[in-house]
């Protein structure tokens, strides 16, 4: 395992570590580029997120923030001409090894997206529906799992109602959370956020941020927000992306006080982007 | 909302050993799926491909027989087996034209009035019920034509036509003869009436495309909706319009009950647009069951060939014209 | 304003409201139609309609009967072209829209899937004439399925294409982002929110089917009696229609009004169901 501190503050020659954070990378990338066909959207980005931490990535639209998210448990591969190059280690294996099994990787790294999508079935089905693909459980078993995760995702006294009712008639930020109920149920070891309230009102807004909040308890959060003042408040680490360039990594406290690049400073009192 | 936040203390993680296995049994479904899906993918170009060449195969005969003679005239004679498809295939782009000069202007008009004219609240009923028309199987139009629309035909339209346009120089021998009812502009007419939906929903559907903006900038500089219609929407819709109207004249080409009913099936080459004629389609609808050698056969399957060749080019014509406006719009 | 200006503002109007006016001419030209056709057929069907279409056989020229044969006819074979059409159809349209959506390969199906549904029945039922019935020496109900099943087809990958292509691309990602395999991802997931949109096309297909009488001229041909059997021939509505009503029998030509009207309301009724559908999801949508 890497700590976290010193290898980052080498990498990015940072100056200040702080001592009360110390945490273990849960994931590490490494040279790692990536092509949209020909375009080179990443270039040799160095970065650990560290494990039970919320760690978001900020930057100006197209500069790469969402691409690198969507790395981290290869959904990218769904697509054509997409080409992931370099390391990306997650506990110390290569996920970007064509022989790390994908759903091994997709067990352990859960994703929520920026629009909710509930699946078109009933909100109990929404989050067995996972689960019943890696793990047999009798019904009784089953209703725990999902009650758990729901609660988990703090919905469930919003739905424990209406669980065979249809998804679909859930309000928005609702939808969001079932949606994280979903990656939740998993046991997943990380949860990647894609921008997950930028569909949402800001009363939703709070309550998933709240909710993150919480989750780092149990989960390792990397969260992509194009919302700055997300960042800060709920986040702690920031990585802040230009141009497919990390520019710079540190604590959120630190990036968002005394930022040691000029382009982060730029960005983050408004003077572009 | 954190009262109901009851951590799962002391659960055991996902098994992840069985996981492994999943993956290969995932991966081996997957591979299964894929496999499934583009073979329905390929069989639909089988599908069209197999079309063509058993009426090539079927038609061979009549092909090897005839040689281009088959093409360019006009015998049809089962006795003395000799067959020549000039008549039906002169019959076809005849009715087809006759067809699109009414249905063209009419359409036009339809999706203007739906487009720019009617009340909002009018527009999706009277749409809807102009696509009902389309969804009519075509022997009803083949009944009506023959039952209610002949007899109309044969009792004012044709007299009234013959005697006062039947004497002009040009144009009077296409309106001169007897009042039969049945013949080419009648099957003209019914094929009219058959494509205008067609026509119709292609064009309105692509002239909403328009963007506001651009109708708009117009209206601000005083045209009228006739000017904008004409000047703006026109032009910029121009290649799917296009294509609108030849998918209309690949239906009208193909098209096989309606004609049959009115056009008379005869094997004679005539001037006036009043005279029985007959058709590819109505052709080999008519004579199919009655084609008592090889020769008859292999010629009727070789007309459906040329039938084939014609719309296929007219319909992939339609489509990229079609298409064209959707990847301009991808541009803008 | 100048009084050239006045003129010609005057002679834009007029020509604006006479253009105006043809076009809502053109509409009612075409509204005229529609009225008058389905007048015909709702007063020539009503008259000819008695319960002894239901039960009496297609009956010899001059005598009294039925249609039960050619509805029993016109049954089978349907719903055997769509058991036969629609899981191809729903297979292939799910190439286009989740394997090949920027493909070669996918744009050439697509454009020849788009020909074969407009392209004319009559060529399909030469082709299965060719394929099925000169192979098997005779004129069968499963050949008139067959070719029933080829204008099914397109329909199918049409509207299931087209209805994939509207699930949002973030639906897939979710469900992949579970470890889902994507097999189970389309089946599971993505068809069940295409559903409606696909039933809508197999109810277009049904109604377009229903009426289709050309392709089954050279297929399944016709049959005087009553016949479950597939491989002989076999009657429809559409064909029996045509024969009646191309003939100079009065009786006959009633029978023909009475299935005529039958297959209308049956294909007007399919298409408004397709239609509440479709608004139905509107609605949902919004």
């Amino acid at each position: 395992m890497t700590n976290l501190n010193l290898a980052t503050a080498a990498a990015l020659n940072l100056t200040t570590p702080s001592e009360q954070t110390t945490s273990t990378a849960k994931i590490t990338a490494r040279n790692l580029n990536f092509y949209y066909d020909k375009f080179h959207a990443l270039k040799d980005i160095r970065m650990d997120i560290p494990e039970k931490r919320v760690t978001a990535i900020i930057g100006p639209s197209g500069c790469g923030k969402s691409t690198l998210l969507r790395i981290f448990n290869r959904i990218y591969s769904i697509y054509p001409k997409l080409e992931a190059r370099g390391e990306v280690m997650l506990d110390g294996e290569n996920i970007l090894d064509p022989r790390y099994p994908l759903n091994r990787l997709r067990s352990k790294v859960g994703m929520v997206f920026q629009k909710p999508v509930p699946f078109p079935m009933s909100i109990f089905d929404n989050i067995a529906y996972g689960i019943k693909h890696y793990e047999r459980l009798s019904r009784a078993d089953m209703d725990v799992r999902v009650e758990q995760a729901l609660r988990q995702a703090a919905i469930w006294d919003e739905v424990k109602d209406k669980l065979k009712g249809s998804a679909l008639g859930l309000s928005g930020g609702q939808q969001q959370r079932l949606c994280i109920a979903r990656a939740i149920a998993l046991r997943p070891e990380v949860i990647l956020f894609d921008e997950p309230t930028s569909a949402l009102d800001p009363i939703a807004t709070g309550k998933i941020e709240q909710l993150v909040e919480e989750l780092k308890r149990d989960f390792t959060i990397a969260i992509v927000t194009h919302n700055m003042q997300q960042a800060a408040r709920c986040s702690d680490y920031t990585a802040f992306m230009y141009l497919g360039e990390l520019i710079e990594f540190g604590e959120t406290e630190t990036m968002f006080t005394r930022p040691s690049k000029q382009q982060t400073e730029d960005y983050i009192t408004g003077r572009f982007g | 909302m954190s009262t109901d936040h009851v951590l799962p203390a002391g659960l055991p993680p996902a098994p992840t050993d069985s996981v492994a296995l999943r993956a290969e049994s995932d991966r081996r479904a997957d591979r299964f799926f894929r496999y499934l899906v583009t073979s329905a993918g390929l069989f639909v170009l089988v599908a069209l491909a197999g079309a063509a060449a058993s009426m090539l195969w079927g038609g061979r005969l009549a092909f090897s027989t005839f040689g281009l003679d088959f093409l360019t005239t006009t015998d049809w004679d089962a006795v003395g087996q000799k067959f020549g498809a000039l008549v039906p295939i002169y019959g076809t782009l005849v009715t087809a034209l006759i067809a699109m000069l009414i249905a063209v202007p009419v359409s036009f008009g339809i999706a203007l009035f739906l487009t720019e004219v009617a009340p909002p609240w009018l527009r999706t009923p009277v749409a809807s019920a102009i696509e009902l028309l389309a969804g009519i199987p075509s022997i009803i139009y083949g009944m009506w034509g023959l039952f209610v629309f002949v007899p109309v035909m044969s009792a004012t339209v044709i007299p009234f036509l013959t005697e006062h346009l039947g004497p002009l120089p040009i144009f009077g021998p296409l309106f001169q003869g007897p009042p039969l009812g049945i013949g080419m502009l009648t099957a003209g007419i019914v094929l009219a009436i058959m494509v205008i939906p067609f026509i119709s929903s292609v064009m309105r559907e692509v002239f909403l495309t328009v963007p506001t903006r651009l109708k708009e900038s117009a209206y601000a500089l005083g045209s009228t909706t006739w000017e904008v219609s004409w000047n703006v929407v026109l032009p910029y819709t121009r290649s799917a319009v296009i294509g609108g109207i030849f998918l209309g004249l690949g239906r009208a080409l193909g098209e096989t009950m309606a004609v049959t009913f009115v056009l008379g099936n005869a094997h004679r080459m005539t001037a006036s647009l009043l005279m029985p004629g007959n058709s590819i389609a109505a052709t080999i609808a008519n004579e199919f069951s009655e084609a008592d050698s090889e020769i008859y056969l292999s010629s009727l399957i070789a007309l459906g060939f040329l039938l084939f060749i014609v719309t296929f080019v007219v319909l992939a014509i339609a489509k990229l014209m079609l298409m064209r406006l959707n990847r301009n719009e991808g541009h803008r | 304003m100048s009084a050239i200006a006045e003129k010609l503002y005057r002679r834009r109007r007029f020509k604006n409201g006479v253009a105006l006016t043809l076009a809502s001419a053109a509409t009612l030209f075409g509204l005229f139609w529609l009225v008058w056709i389905l007048w015909t057929t709702l007063v020539n069907g009503v008259a000819a309609l008695k319960p002894e279409l239901f039960y009496q056989m297609t009956p010899p020229p001059g005598e009294d009967g039925g249609l039960a044969n050619a509805f029993f006819g016109s049954i089978v074979m349907s719903l055997l072209a769509i058991v036969m059409g629609t899981p191809v159809g729903i297979l292939a349209g799910t190439f286009l829209a989740e394997y090949a959506r920027r493909s070669l390969i996918g744009e050439v199906i697509r454009f020849v899937n788009d020909i074969l549904l407009s392209a004319p029945s009559i060529v399909l039922g030469l082709f299965v004439y060719t394929l099925v019935v000169k192979p098997m020496g005779h004129f069968s109900g499963l050949a008139g399925a067959i070719t029933l099943a080829l204008i099914v087809l397109p329909v199918v990958v049409r509207t299931t294409d087209e209805m994939l292509k509207l699930v949002p691309s973030q639906m897939r990602e979710a469900a992949l982002s579970l470890g889902v395999p994507q097999w189970k991802v389309t089946v599971q997931v993505l068809y069940r929110s295409a559903l409606p949109g696909i039933l809508t096309g197999v109810l277009l297909a049904l109604a377009r089917i229903s009426g289709e009488t050309a392709p089954l001229l050279f297929t399944a041909l016709n049959n005087q009696f009553w016949s479950a059997d597939l491989s002989g021939p076999m009657a429809s509505v559409p064909v029996v229609v045509f024969q009646y009503a191309m003939s100079p029998y009065d009786s006959w030509h009633s029978l023909a009004w009475a299935g005529a009207f039958m297959v209308t309301v049956f294909v007007l009724c399919i298409s408004l169901i397709a239609r509440a559908i479709i608004a139905r999801r509107k609605v949902a949508n919004d």
